[in-house]
């Protein structure tokens, strides 16, 4: 995977901002698990039919800004990714609470073992 | 003004399949929409991990019935990249062919629904008579209708000979001459119109920012097609995606009504330069790497993220469906809509829920 740039918590918000500015579009998130206690969420961005990417390298246990505020398009991918990695998100305009998919009692995530957000919604 | 909360879905006449928009509207009006989705989600990548990497074509081509042979051919096109290795020329031209027939009986599929959703009864009868000529294409060439199962890693596993090529094309000179007789009754007729000019405009800025894929990114005159990436046999035939500017239900019924004209001339120029040539390359690696690919669905833009590390089963597969792009488009089309419409409006999205259940 090509133009992959690492993004830190504090300059996520500032480069999606920096990106929506350049005319890129949000294509998607993708979040993969990386050890017991950190995941990669890589934000893929399309200008002209070219992807760059940000990767995130998070914590489970801390809360990921949202940037649903500055693209819209993310809505729908962080609530999943709150479903399936019980990851939480922090400023979601609309927060499903790990409901999107997964029912109000349940208390595991699919893909991830241990989960901040489902630990919260207990 | 009185303001009411109406369910809209997940079981609705007009929906294949279930979404449920919560319609919040004042009068007839639609102020705001709300979705829920998750009522068939199937975790399919989740299997990744009980399934190795060549077993995990079969289990993408099953995250939807009407594009399956995309899905497998995204899948697979990604990991010959991170394997390092090129489908021989033959099966590239196999799978445009067969992608593009993939794209044709969906379009058809659509347009016959969105007739439905209209009361159009007889043109979804005659919209399902021509889609059944690509289905009888699908099932002699790969012995399905719908999981055509030609893909593999490394090229396909099914050829097309002489006559079979004659005949397809000998198909394809009927299923134009039907498509162009649609023209009047569907495209150009005083009701349709009635019922989908104007309705849920976007403009070319906001399908954009909303990260909205295929025709509803192209009918608000965004000419951005994952075909002009080159990918198959694009690098070698001439395309030009399909664009219209209103940005209306209208709009994107036009953008699917050409797309069928389009896809016919481009399973036609493949037939023509078809290659001689094997059908795929042995794979000898366990793929290792973290890779994106995307191709070109009958609804847009299709991105699969791969990531493995030298193990037969790979270590994430995530599928991004354009469906689950449209959705906030969707909701952006809905407000200033009339409930009559909302229907109409949530058609034109072509939506996919088992893409987007995956």
């Amino acid at each position: 995977m090509q133009n992959v740039t690492p993004v830190t918590i504090a300059e996520l918000k500032t480069a999606c901002q920096a990106a929506k500015a350049e005319g890129c579009r949000l294509v998607t998130l993708s979040c993969a698990e990386l050890d017991a206690e950190t995941v990669d969420i890589i934000y893929h961005f399309d200008k002209d039919l070219s992807l760059k990417h940000y990767r995130l390298t998070a914590k489970k246990c801390e809360p990921v800004p949202s940037i649903s505020d500055i693209y819209f398009a993310a809505l729908l991918v962080e609530n999943e990714i709150q479903d399936l990695f019980g990851l939480s998100f922090s400023g979601l305009v609309v927060d499903y609470k790990q409901t999107l998919y997964l029912e109000a009692e349940v208390r595991k995530t699919p893909f991830c073992k241990y989960s901040v957000a489902i630990a919260n919604k207990a | 003004m009185a303001r009411t909360i109406i369910p809209f879905g997940p079981q609705h006449p007009v929906l294949p399949e279930p979404l449920h928009l919560k319609l919040v509207l004042e009068d007839e009006i639609v102020q705001e929409a709300l979705p829920a989705v998750g009522y068939v989600h199937r975790g399919l990548e989740k299997l990744t991990e009980i399934r190795d990497f060549n077993q995990m074509v079969q289990i993408v081509e099953r995250v939807c019935g009407i594009c399956s042979m995309i899905h497998a051919q995204c899948y697979c096109q990604g990991l010959e990249e991170m394997l390092g290795i090129t489908a021989p020329p033959r099966a590239r031209y196999l799978r445009t062919i067969w992608s593009e027939l993939h794209r044709m009986h969906s379009h058809l599929l659509w347009l016959g629904l969105f007739a439905d959703g209209m009361g159009f009864e007889s043109q979804f009868m005659q919209c399902w008579k021509i889609r059944e000529r690509i289905m009888d294409v699908n099932e002699a060439t790969t012995g399905n209708r719908v999981i055509v199962s030609v893909n593999v890693v490394g090229g396909v596993r099914r050829d097309l000979n002489d006559g079979q090529l004659r005949w397809i094309g000998s198909i394809l000179d009927q299923v134009e001459a039907e498509l162009k007789a649609l023209k009047k009754p569907l495209i150009d007729d005083y009701t349709v119109k009635k019922r989908t000019v104007g309705k849920g405009v976007l403009t070319a800025e906001q399908v954009y920012e909303l990260g909205a894929a295929g025709p509803t990114l192209r009918a608000s005159g965004v000419a951005q097609d994952m075909r002009m990436t080159r990918y198959a046999a694009f690098d070698e035939l001439v395309f030009t995606p399909v664009v219209e500017t209103e940005g209306d239900c209208h709009a994107r019924l036009k953008v699917r009504y050409r797309e069928l004209l389009a896809s016919i001339d481009i399973v036609r120029a493949a037939m023509r330069a078809l290659p001689e040539g094997e059908l795929a390359v042995a794979v000898k690696d366990k793929p290792a790497g973290e890779i994106v690919t995307r191709v070109e669905q009958p609804r847009g833009e299709l991105l699969y993220y791969l990531k493995a590390s030298g193990k037969k089963n790979l270590d994430r597969v995530r599928i991004r469906t354009p469906t689950f792009a449209n959705i906030p488009p969707l909701l952006a089309m809905l407000p200033g809509v009339e409930l009559a419409d909302v229907p109409v409006v949530v058609l034109s999205i072509d939506p996919c829920i088992s893409c987007t259940e995956r």
